[in-house]
């Protein structure tokens, strides 16, 4: 999923430099009894970084200028942090089980730098492991909202802290000498006259026998030598070598390639197999059987499987959506905007008013849905790329008809989420389809059917009206209609169990809640309101890296330089003059300086810049585009779509604290490409109850020949002690840069994104079979 | 069921499969050789690239039985031995850039990377950028940008 923007302005009587705040602070934890030390903590702070509001024209905090959806994690991970443990093993290596998934945007790399870091231990002695569902977790273990880091950086520093004093008391016990003559580095102890201990001789003796409470100092930051220093990815040399596993080249026994023949609308159901002997009775598949969505057949290759469904006679039930095309969708959007508040505005006020649509995106990462399933008669056992395993071993036993603690779930590294492993949709339906067999499965869904059947994020309209008079913004309103997006994977259950603590008014819908927690205008603009409205359409909705945050900017950034052109005003100097928040207002100088604003450019080409601020960091992207026609029609060759192309982008952000300059960095440019692909190329067509795109060569994500050959992330310096959430943060405010470069290079105001939308750009894949059959001509095309 | 036979990665094996099933899933599935990711079996995505006879191909999408005993097959597993070191150099170049995220589409971006390097060097000239764009390996993630740097780098230290 993805969390939220907030301004970072927030109104409070602490004072506003912190820093140092939690150097050296004492913080409690737990030795707990083991056979070798084991650390657990029940330790959590809510970071704050107030600033002072620089007002033109005051704008009221926003619900999210107060308390952020991650705040809102916070306090839901609190109770449960606990539980967290860091265990040294007898070699000397610290075992640390993140209750969070890793799927690639690099949690595990900077978890291990935490406990590299307060253990003084190098980090190749560190060993991060994904936890398996823990439901004594209770909703702390939700990977989402770009929250790791925020939820976790104390915790974890805390344990390995207490874990690195407990080998010091024990060391020093062992010696009799006193504590203060104990020092560590790299894993050993060091003591008077030359002693020295490796931390795993000590594992045993360092244990306890009965768990007690005990505190211990952090280092404050002045100290890191690991946290801030760039650092390569933990599972770089696995990745390089295809020895990193993913859950489909897992060997769980008798767990054999399985997928799905599925109708040819969304959620469609199974009627009837008509040749179920025919396809029992072809080469190389060991089990046909019905299930709710479609046919599901084993086999002892996935290829068997594609061929089979070849052949898949069935009888389909309808789907959830089947009479809802692109304009269908659009029209019932409409038919729920919202209405302005603001009546009547003073004589001479200047109005402007524009409705941007954004198309339905899929979330699909490059690795297909996979799961493996082993259902038995009594228990069960799941492994899956779940980003809420606790939600999904307790639906899935529910399903099955099993006691929640009859189902083991397992967390696999995923290739990728952008918000789909949020859901265990592929979990649920290898559980159904084990459960009928009577058999392990290794279910993948198809390239097709991840586009076709998998989640996406909802079409939506974004409409904007500003007054402005005599140099000064009166109102800004806008308001967000979207088809419903899905939120059933256990945040709601987050949202309920502290709806009483959240300084959110009224009675809002999960939906509300989560949009108010994540937008707020980050300029002086008056009076601003900005809100939602969903619709219930039934379509398989999920949040998509950054919710609500890239659309909804996108629309208020280029509203924001429709005013500075009509106050015959440079966009980043009407920025200026109108961002309420220093730190965005930092970035955003740096950007212009590194991107050299303003510069003379040719004709059809041109500069755009967005700003953001969210997961209480702030990012300002600078963009250069070219719309020039021998650029637009460059050819590719195959299948493929050119169009303008971003030439260059300089990215600034300011994260708070950084863990990782280099896992940032890549964090950065993800957000880009993906910017780039919502802006120009990337959508659905929805056209009689599915998507027409059935392949990366129909869904057009960034390619090579897309992407700048001129990227720049600069990381400002730290402004905070505490880390802010970084996985989907430059996706906003890249999104509104290339938005705003492409309406100053063409000179016109796009309103429907991507951009080349209206026209479809590839020859549909076949709707059955559902998953079609693959080429044989692999050889002709080698290079 | 017929039997095939080819060289993977420096050594002559044999398999039984049906002459139609996919090299990718005789490779996965059958054999465990599961560097080759599958993203789409389309011949579209690029995530399967390896080398056959030194060039780039995806196995998704060529039936065993086109495959000829003599052929080599290589994939990123058996990349290190081509150049008789524990790591190809392309391999060392996407570690220095730390390019990998996820790391799905990485062993078929390196496998692409070693192919269209070695193309324009038969070509006589060195990689450019209009190559680069040639590459339609999905990253899902957006490496693109080390994707690049790292090309650069690993062809200068693949040698002429």
């Amino acid at each position: 999923m993805a969390e939220h923007r907030r301004s970072l302005d927030r109104p409070s009587d602490q004072p506003a430099d912190r820093r140092g705040l939690l150097g050296r602070r004492k913080v409690l934890g737990y030795l707990i009894a083991a056979p070798t030390l084991a650390v657990g903590v029940s330790w959590l702070t809510n970071e704050s970084d107030p600033r002072a509001a620089d007002a033109a024209v005051p704008s009221l905090p926003q619900p999210s200028d107060i308390f952020d959806l991650g705040d809102l994690q916070n306090l839901a991970a609190a109770p449960t942090s606990g539980l967290i443990t860091v265990q040294l093993k007898s070699d000397g290596t610290a075992y640390f089980a993140v209750p969070r998934a890793e799927v690639g945007q690099g949690i595990t790399t900077a978890f291990a730098m935490m406990v590299a870091e307060e253990l003084d231990l190098p980090m190749d002695k560190v060993e991060i492991a994904l936890a398996d569902a823990r439901p004594e977790l209770l909703m702390n273990q939700l990977t989402g909202g770009s929250n790791s880091m925020r939820s976790m950086y104390l915790p974890v520093r805390t344990a390995a802290a207490i874990a690195r004093q407990r080998l010091v008391e024990t060391a020093a016990t062992h010696w009799g000498v006193e504590v203060g003559k104990v020092t560590t580095r790299k894993g050993v102890l060091s003591g008077p006259s030359g002693r020295t201990a490796t931390y795993g001789s000590l594992a045993k003796l360092a244990a306890t026998a009965k768990t007690i409470t005990v505190s211990a100092g952090l280092k404050s930051p002045s100290e890191f030598s690991v946290l801030g220093k760039p650092r390569n990815r933990v599972d770089a040399h696995d990745i390089v070598t295809g020895r990193k596993q993913f859950a489909m080249d897992l060997n769980v026994p008798g767990a054999k390639p399985t997928m799905v023949a599925r109708p040819p609308t969304i959620n469609g159901t199974l009627r009837s197999i008509n040749n179920l002997a025919a396809l029992r009775a072809l080469p190389g598949i060991t089990d046909v059987v019905g299930i709710t969505h479609g046919v599901a057949i084993r086999g002892e290759t996935f290829g068997q499987c594609i061929d089979a469904i070849q052949k898949v006679d069935a009888t389909w039930g309808p789907g959830t959506v089947d009479g809802e095309s692109d304009a269908t969708v659009l029209a019932k959007l409409r038919a729920a905007q919202l209405p302005m508040a603001v009546p009547t505005v003073p004589l001479l006020t200047k109005t402007i008013d524009a409705e941007f649509v954004f198309a339905f995106a899929s979330n699909s990462p490059l690795e297909p849905d996979c799961a493996i399933a082993d259902v038995g008669p009594d228990s069960a056992e799941i492994w899956s790329c779940l980003k809420v395993p606790i939600v999904a071993q307790e639906d899935i036993a529910k399903q099955l008809g099993l006691p929640i603690d009859a189902v083991k779930v397992h967390v696999i590294q995923g290739g990728g989420s952008f918000g789909r492993h949020l859901f265990h949709d592929v979990a649920a339906e290898a559980a159904e389809i084990s459960q009928k067999m009577g058999k392990p499965v290794k279910l993948s869904w198809s390239r097709t059917d991840n586009f076709r059947q998998g989640r996406t994020h909802p079409m939506s309209t974004s409409r904007v009206r500003v007054n402005y008079l005599a140099g000064n913004v009166l109102t800004y309103e806008q308001r967000h209609t979207s088809v419903e997006t899905d939120f059933g994977h256990g945040l709601g259950e987050m949202i309920t169990a502290f709806a009483a603590d959240l300084p959110v008014a009224g009675n809002l819908s999960f939906a509300e809640t989560i949009f108010a927690l994540t937008q707020s205008s980050p300029y002086n603009f008056g009076v601003t309101t900005q809100l939602l409205n969903e619709i219930p359409l039934k379509f398989n909705t999920g949040s998509m890296r950054n919710i609500y945050s890239p659309n909804v900017v996108c629309a208020e950034e280029l509203m924001v330089d429709q005013l500075a052109a009509k106050m015959g005003q440079d966009p980043v100097k009407f920025r200026r003059n109108f961002l309420k928040d220093q730190r965005l207002l930092a970035v955003l100088n740096k950007a212009a300086e590194v991107g050299n604003w303003g510069k003379a450019m040719p004709k059809g080409t041109a500069q755009g810049v967005g700003v953001h601020s969210e997961y209480r960091a702030a990012v300002a992207t600078l963009v250069e585009i070219d719309c020039r026609p021998e650029t637009v029609n460059r050819p590719v060759e195959g299948e493929g779509v050119t169009g303008p192309r971003v030439t260059k982008a300089v990215i600034v952000v300011d994260p708070g604290f950084c863990i990782n300059p280099r896992g940032l960095e890549a964090q950065m440019f993800g957000g880009l490409q993906d910017a780039i692909a919502l802006a120009l190329t990337s959508s659905l067509h929805i056209k009689n109850g599915i998507p027409l795109e059935g392949s990366w060569d129909n869904y057009f994500y960034t390619r090579e020949w897309n992407s700048p050959l001129d990227v720049e992330v600069v990381i400002m310096p730290n402004t905070s002690d505490s880390p802010s959430g970084a996985g989907e943060l430059s996706v906003a405010p890249a999104f509104a840069a290339v938005a705003c470069a492409y309406a100053r290079a063409t000179g016109t105001l796009p309103t429907y994104f991507p951009i080349n939308h209206g026209k479809l750009s590839f020859e549909p894949l076949p709707l059955q079979p559902s998953t079609p059959q693959s080429p044989t001509d692999g050889l002709d095309h080698t290079f | 069921m017929p039997t095939h036979t080819f060289k993977l990665n420096g050594k002559q094996i044999s398999v039984e499969a049906e002459d139609s099933v996919r090299l990718l899933w005789v490779l996965r599935d059958l054999l465990g050789v599961t560097g080759p990711k599958y993203g789409c079996a389309l011949e579209v995505c690029k995530s399967c690239t390896s080398h056959i006879n030194g060039k780039a191909f995806n196995p998704c999408s060529v039936q065993v039985k086109d495959i000829e005993p003599a052929d080599e097959v290589t994939t990123i597993e058996g990349l290190p031995a081509t150049v008789g070191k524990d790591l190809h150099p392309m391999q060392e170049a996407w570690l220095k850039y730390d390019v990998a995220q996820c790391g799905y589409c990485q062993p078929g971006q390196i496998m692409a990377a070693v192919a269209k390097v070695k193309q324009a060097r038969a070509e006589g000239r060195d990689i450019t950028d209009a190559d680069l764009d040639e590459l339609r390996n999905i990253c899902r993630c957006g490496t693109y940008t080390r994707i690049r740097e790292a090309v650069k780098a690993g062809a200068e230290d693949m040698g002429a």
